[in-house]
């Protein structure tokens, strides 16, 4: 039985087995790829995307398991019309070789909207699970306050 | 907004002149002055594209891979700078495999000495055997060399273009070319009127293209300055694309398990597999199985089902083994012994001091595991691959499909990291057997994580002795001795066929080429006869020797009872002044005391390579809880910085990368298989444990140095002696977690 899926507002109808993973989902049968995988067992973080907001691995949800709304990297926000955070990432040159940034954007915003002020702390806590071999930790880092910044002052 | 395009491919008809749409300039008279004799009678004179202006705007061709470097964007601000082009103008594109793309630089390598003593004429030296690559089609992306490459060729190839252009314009307006003007992708004439190089096409077409002279640097509009990175919206809209992301009507999707012993497959049995959820095909690869599926994620469940038994390893079966093989290679006479200045058997008087390290085998795990997307067509194979090789890979994917290369195309995409792994041409050959196995259609293919680590082509484990005598605080002598496999002579040999002549200068680069007067200074190499898969890994023998060198010269340090920055400022002195100027400026940026508080702890490293001097200044402290590692910094000398906030990135990644396997990297072996398998038991450093840093790019090297390898070597010294100066151990073996309670 297909399973219905909501993706960026676009709902989809799709017949794969109940277990198959919401990232393949995403990246095989709708064509959405700006999610990436890296591990497959939720130790990288290049996968994160929304779901009713909530920052998860979609490797890990099975595609029985969706429980809402999924956002994607796509849905933040295009290149024409970039949301805050994609802005200031591009602003302050956050990616390297890039493969993980769509995971890092999705954590950041997600910490973004439950603690529009974080600190140091509340930055590793929640960002450490979102892995770069590139080592861009210092520019996610600064781009994070600076989107925090530049959201307070738009509100 | 300047972008980055992913596919044109009319735009390449590689040696002809016409160009549908537009007109390529070359950069063949670059060698009019010096016409390099090996290159005559090649007979192959073909426009050498990197500037190609269509109507539709202005393509810069930067044929170095985008692996996170920001090679692209800095190769376009070389011929951007010269040809007045507007940025926002400019789009960037890797191109197709050419000779014209050739690496000029990687055979310089083989010319005796070290780096640091180049001069002018030695330097030339280097540069004319580097373009014997041209004979070879030797185009890569790798060991820091894009800007000596580029730093002129590209220039030229703006500026030629600049002029041929205005040449172009001069002949329509019949007036003389010395009253035009360039300026925002326009000829300017003298009444002031802007003619769009886009329509000076047709014209440009039958100029030929003269020989210019660059500008002076003091004019310079982009060079030196932060540009915008082209594939930056890209990465932080998730729409840029990379091999993983091709997709094409009809397209399947693919995974392998290949061998991990690399030994080869013995037998398989399939019955399960093949009858799970979404499976289409299993295919015998020879040394590995391939799934097809109509789902990624189900091809890896299928392939993981497959029963297989594998040959053994030809190498020795587990860590412990290879070690052993290793350690004894230091009894057998050396295979090198590039450096040996004074004598090392003489008796000198002073303190001696032993020591023994260990490195251990490592593994690349860029970010995207390896992938490839392929079809064939019969008589035509297309592959997008992120690949550092494009015409290694090119050959490798033709002959293993039986086709000419002339019927492959060979798409350069962006790529999830590299680091070394994705010069390697086997990933691309694997997708493009798999497409031949289902012709006509379209299979992206991705491997699983535990396969990129188990099929990696790994950093060596090195075990090295070294004596040394210091007396009246400085270094009398140091003799070391380097024992492990040849990355260079294994890799040439799965590559090319063969082993070049000569000393395995790489396999001692980190310690033999580093520029200090000790007046007794000897360095062997010593290589193991083992065959563990071995590939280049980020900054290659520095990674080992960076760490073994520079630890050794601190331990000499302490026993001299000197300071470590001022022993090494003694030592780099008299023999280069570049170094000197980084390792005072790390002092100076740090406010080095030699001294550190209870509680935390300092350590200053050293390395000269790629052309780079980097010295660094680590802080640890120990929190009660496990020594974090607080703030490192960076003082580095690349002669030119082209782009500082692009060379501040490269320096700082090349850090976290050493730091990474300083602190726990270790790919351990059992029955000749990796033993790790994902991030869980193969992780690096995160948010939490990066350190602060602060950086500083100095311009006294009178050559133009790499930019993304040489922070990696001295960060694991850096680390080490830190913790030494914090805890009284002396790291002697990598990762350090095995001796330090490091906060992970």
């Amino acid at each position: 039985m297909p399973n219905k899926l909501t993706v960026n507002g676009i709902t989809y109808d799709v017949s794969l087995p109940d277990n198959v993973p919401l990232l393949w989902i995403l990246r095989d049968e709708i064509g959405l790829t700006g999610t990436k995988f890296g591990c497959g067992v939720a130790a990288c973080g290049a996968c994160t995307v929304h779901i009713d907001g909530e920052a998860v691995r979609s490797c890990q949800v099975a595609l029985a398991d969706v429980w809402g709304h999924v956002t994607t990297i796509e849905g933040l926000g295009a290149p024409d019309n970039m949301a805050t955070i994609q802005q200031v990432w591009v602003d302050h040159q956050v990616a390297q070789c890039g493969y993980c940034q769509s995971g890092q954007i999705m954590n950041a915003s997600a910490l973004l909207d439950e603690i529009p002020e974080p600190t140091d702390q509340d930055i590793d806590d929640a960002m450490q699970g979102n892995l770069c071999r590139c080592g861009t930790y210092p520019r996610i880092r600064a781009a994070i306050k600076d989107a925090a910044h530049r959201i307070a002052q738009k509100v | 907004m300047g972008r980055t395009k992913t596919i044109a491919r009319r735009s390449f008809l590689i040696g002809s002149a016409a160009i549908v749409g537009g007109v390529a300039f070359g950069i063949y008279q670059v060698n009019k002055d010096a016409p390099n004799p090996l290159v005559a009678g090649d007979g192959e004179v073909t426009l050498n594209p990197f500037v190609l202006i269509t109507q539709d705007g202005i393509t810069l061709i930067t044929p170095r891979a985008e692996m996170g470097q920001g090679v692209q964007t800095t190769l376009a601000a070389l011929a951007a700078e010269e040809l007045d082009v507007a940025w926002e103008d400019i789009s960037v594109l890797h191109g197709p495999p050419a000779q014209a793309y050739y690496n000029s630089v990687f055979l310089g390598f083989a010319i005796p000495g070290a780096h640091y003593k180049d001069t002018p004429f030695k330097h030339g030296l280097r540069q004319q055997v580097g373009k014997v690559g041209k004979l070879l089609d030797l185009q890569g992306t790798g060991g820091s060399t894009s800007m000596k490459d580029f730093y002129e060729r590209m220039r030229r190839a703006g500026a030629s273009a600049r002029e041929t252009l205005k040449i172009a314009a001069a002949k329509q307006l019949e007036v003389d070319v010395a009253e035009l003007t360039t300026q925002d992708s326009a000829v300017i004439t003298p009444d002031g009127t802007h003619i769009p190089y886009s329509d000076l096409v047709e014209a440009a077409r039958d100029v030929t293209p003269p020989d210019v002279k660059l500008r002076d640097k003091s004019t310079w509009k982009y060079l030196g300055k932060p540009m915008p990175r082209f594939d930056m919206v890209g990465k932080a809209t998730g729409t840029a694309q990379y091999a993983t992301d091709v997709k094409i009507d009809g397209m399947k999707f693919a995974t392998v398990r290949m061998s991990p012993t690399r030994n080869g497959m013995i037998s398989y049995d399939d019955t399960v597999a093949k009858e799970m959820d979404g499976v289409e095909a299993i295919i015998n690869m020879g040394d590995g199985i391939a799934v097809i599926a109509t789902n990624t994620w189900l091809a890896i469940q299928a392939a993981e089902a497959v029963e297989v038994i594998w040959a053994q390893a030809a190498y020795p079966a587990d860590t412990t083994a290879l070690r052993a093989a290793i350690v004894a290679s230091l009894d057998d006479e050396p295979n090198s012994v590039v450096r040996d200045d004074g004598d090392v058997t003489a008796v000198v008087s002073g303190t001696e001091v032993m020591a023994e390290y260990y490195v251990p085998w490592l593994a690349h795990t860029t970010m995207e595991p390896m992938t490839t997307t392929a079809h064939f067509k019969g008589d035509t194979l297309e592959v997008w691959s992120g690949n550092q090789s494009p015409t290694a890979t090119r050959d490798a994917c033709a002959k293993a499909v039986g086709l000419e290369p002339a019927q492959v195309t060979i798409n350069t995409t962006m790529m999830g990291g590299a680091f070394g792994r994705r010069g390697e041409s086997d990933f691309s050959v694997q997708a493009a057997l798999i497409a031949k196995a289902l012709p006509n259609t379209p299979i992206r293919m991705a491997w699983s994580r535990e396969e990129d680590i188990r099929n990696d082509f790994f950093r060596p484990a090195i075990f090295a002795r070294f004596r040394g005598v210091v007396k009246d605080g400085r270094a009398a002598v140091v003799d070391g001795k380097i024992a492990g496999p040849s990355v260079f002579h294994i890799s040439s040999l799965r590559q090319q066929g063969s082993i070049p002549p000569g000393p395995d200068r790489l396999h001692v680069e980190g310690a033999a080429d580093q520029p200090y007067g000790i007046p007794n200074f000897r360095i062997a190499g010593h290589l193991t006869d083992i065959d563990v898969p071995l590939g280049f890994w980020r900054s290659v023998g520095a990674s080992v020797n960076g760490f073994i060198f520079d630890t050794f010269i601190d331990e000499l340090a302490h026993t001299a009872g000197a300071d470590p920055l001022q022993f090494r400022l003694d030592l780099a002195g008299a023999e280069h002044a570049p170094s000197t100027a980084v390792i005072e400026a790390v002092g100076e940026m740090s406010g080095w005391t030699g001294s550190t508080p209870d509680g935390i702890g300092r350590g200053v490293a050293f390395t000269h390579s790629f052309g780079t001097p980097v010295a660094q200044v680590i802080e640890v402290e120990d929190t009660g809880n496990g020594i974090k590692i607080n703030k490192c910094w960076i003082a580095a000398d690349l002669g030119v910085v082209l782009d500082p906030k692009i060379v501040e990135a490269q320096m700082t990644s090349g850090v976290v990368y050493g730091l990474s396997a300083a602190m726990q990297g270790e790919i351990t072996f059992s029955d000749g298989i990796a033993q790790q398998e994902n991030f869980n038991d193969y992780d690096a450093v995160r948010m939490h444990t990066a350190p602060k840093f602060e950086v500083r790019l100095l311009e006294n090297n009178p050559f133009i140095g790499g930019a993304g390898e040489p922070g990696t070597p001295p960060s694991m010294p850096a680390l080490g002696n830190a913790l030494f100066d914090l805890t009284g151990i002396r790291a002697r073996e990598l990762p350090l977690i095995n001796t330090f309670n490091l906060i992970l």
